[in-house]
């Protein structure tokens, strides 16, 4: 199908863009970054926005750019251009290796960073690698501009903190001292995965001295996986440390069975995931030693 | 009727200027306003990648991508391969390797596989079969395709300086 009419305006400026969305407010606006959860959302009219506000020509969105010990990414960044960043690379390796598995390379063409954040896919591998990071949001709205933490944004499947008139204008993701990996289990190259998981492990004098890890496709958001942080930290990150910390994240875990896997399917997964990605976050963060 | 918007596309060389609903996708802009019906429309949701042009250089799928986001950029399409004469080294080596079957799929695959070449003029079959696996084709079991493609490498190779593209030739 195609998208059903709508009005539609192209500011260049984020407070134009902001002073739309409250200008707009009874058609349900929406924002437009790359379009690539959107569009096919209103091809199928899933989405039926009555205005959208096109961020492409709002100077200053599209810079990805250090900010002390933070990477930050601008709201029109292409997901292919963080992909190659160097600066990518240095700061948020994660994010890197998280991107190689986003759908394919020409959506990554199209498609930005933090929309898909901000479209909170409960499957999808950027909303878990934010929370893994303990990122931070920064949003725009009519009242100024305010920061949310990542695991504070994540409020439901595709339901953020992000008020309807607000934006989110750049995602702050902190730099992790230590190594990192991003697994994930799908049916097929590209598609979304079943399970993702995000692993962050910091190593010093041979035990582990920080750890994050954040799971997709196991909950109605991506979550944190506390009890496997806890698990690993003060350890050695041996193997009998890394099953340990499978064991304890998931022994927290109530994911929904679906067409794509049952529960305990699900589960079985995640424990896979989990086990490959510490293990290759504690090898890395070892190599860096 | 939502309002018009005024797009301008170098669609393969062309310089277009166009009013648009802000709704028209760019695929259907290119096929009905443009009549370039080369660019073909399969799963509109982005999956199946037979939409596949190259905006900017860059392969992107035209039926997720709104007409007014393309504004001002660059638009390849399978019409401008060939140079009207002959075809170009990618759809003769598709012809003769039987890189199709029903030719659904064929628009993007070209377009995909020439973004490849582009990039990696001397790739591995693996890289191909990697590449391509963004578009999906339900005749030949991609086998075919790949073997296409890397036999249109060493000639695209070859003919390199002559296939630049020629953009902004004709206002």
């Amino acid at each position: 199908m195609k998208p059903p009419p709508f009005t539609y305006s192209v500011p260049t400026t984020v407070a134009d863009a902001v002073a739309l969305l409250v200008e707009h407010a009874e058609e349900e606006p929406r924002v437009l970054a790359g379009g690539q959860s959107l569009v096919p959302l209103m091809n199928f009219r899933l989405a039926q926005p009555g205005h959208l506000v096109d961020l492409r020509r709002v100077t200053g969105l599209d810079t990805l750019r250090l900010d002390g010990d933070h990477l930050v990414v601008g709201a029109m960044v292409r997901q292919a251009t963080a992909e190659r960043s160097p600066e990518v690379a240095l700061a948020a390796p994660l994010l890197a290796e998280a991107l190689g598995h986003v759908a394919h390379p020409p959506v990554r063409h199209s498609g930005t960073v933090v929309g898909s954040i901000a479209h909170a896919d409960p499957a999808a591998e950027l909303p878990a690698v934010a929370l893994a990071l303990d990122a931070e949001m920064t949003v725009v709205g009519p009242q100024g501009e305010r920061r949310i933490p990542a695991g504070e944004f994540f409020l439901g499947p595709f339901t953020t903190a992000l008020a309807p008139e607000e934006i989110l204008t750049e995602v702050r993701l902190p730099r992790f001292p230590g190594g990192h990996a991003f697994v994930e289990f799908a049916r097929t190259h590209g598609n979304f995965a079943v399970v993702g998981v995000a692993a962050l492990v910091a190593v010093e004098d041979g035990r582990v001295s920080r750890a994050a890890v954040a799971a997709s496709g196991v909950a109605p958001t991506p979550v944190r996986l506390a009890a496997a942080e806890e698990a690993l930290v003060g350890m050695t990150g041996d193997d009998t440390a890394v099953e340990a910390a499978v064991d304890a994240a998931t022994a927290g875990l109530d994911p929904a069975g679906d067409v794509h896997a049952s529960a305990a399917t699900r589960t079985d997964i995640a424990r896979v995931c989990l086990r490959e990605g510490i293990g290759r976050a504690l090898r890395r963060a070892e190599d860096r030693r | 009727m939502t309002e018009l918007q005024d797009v301008t596309l170098t669609v393969n060389g062309r310089r277009y200027t166009l009013a648009v609903e802000p709704r028209r996708l760019l695929v259907d802009v290119l096929r009905d306003d443009l009549g370039l019906v080369g660019t073909h429309i399969g799963c509109e949701h982005g999956v199946c990648g037979t939409c596949t042009v190259l905006v900017d250089g860059a392969s992107i799928r035209s039926c997720t991508t709104l007409a007014v986001q393309a504004d001002g950029r660059t638009v390849r399409t399978v019409e401008g391969l060939g140079d009207g004469a002959g075809l170009h080294p990618l759809q003769e080596e598709f012809w003769d390797k039987q890189g199709l079957q029903c030719g659904y799929c064929t628009p993007g695959m070209l377009m995909r596989a020439l973004e490849i070449l582009e990039q990696d003029p001397d790739p591995t079959p693996e890289r191909v079969r990697e590449g391509i696996a963004s578009n999906l084709c339900r005749c030949t079991g991609y086998q075919y395709i790949v073997e296409a493609v890397m036999a249109a490498a060493p000639r695209m190779r070859l003919a390199a300086p002559a296939t630049q593209p020629t953009t902004g030739a004709q206002a």
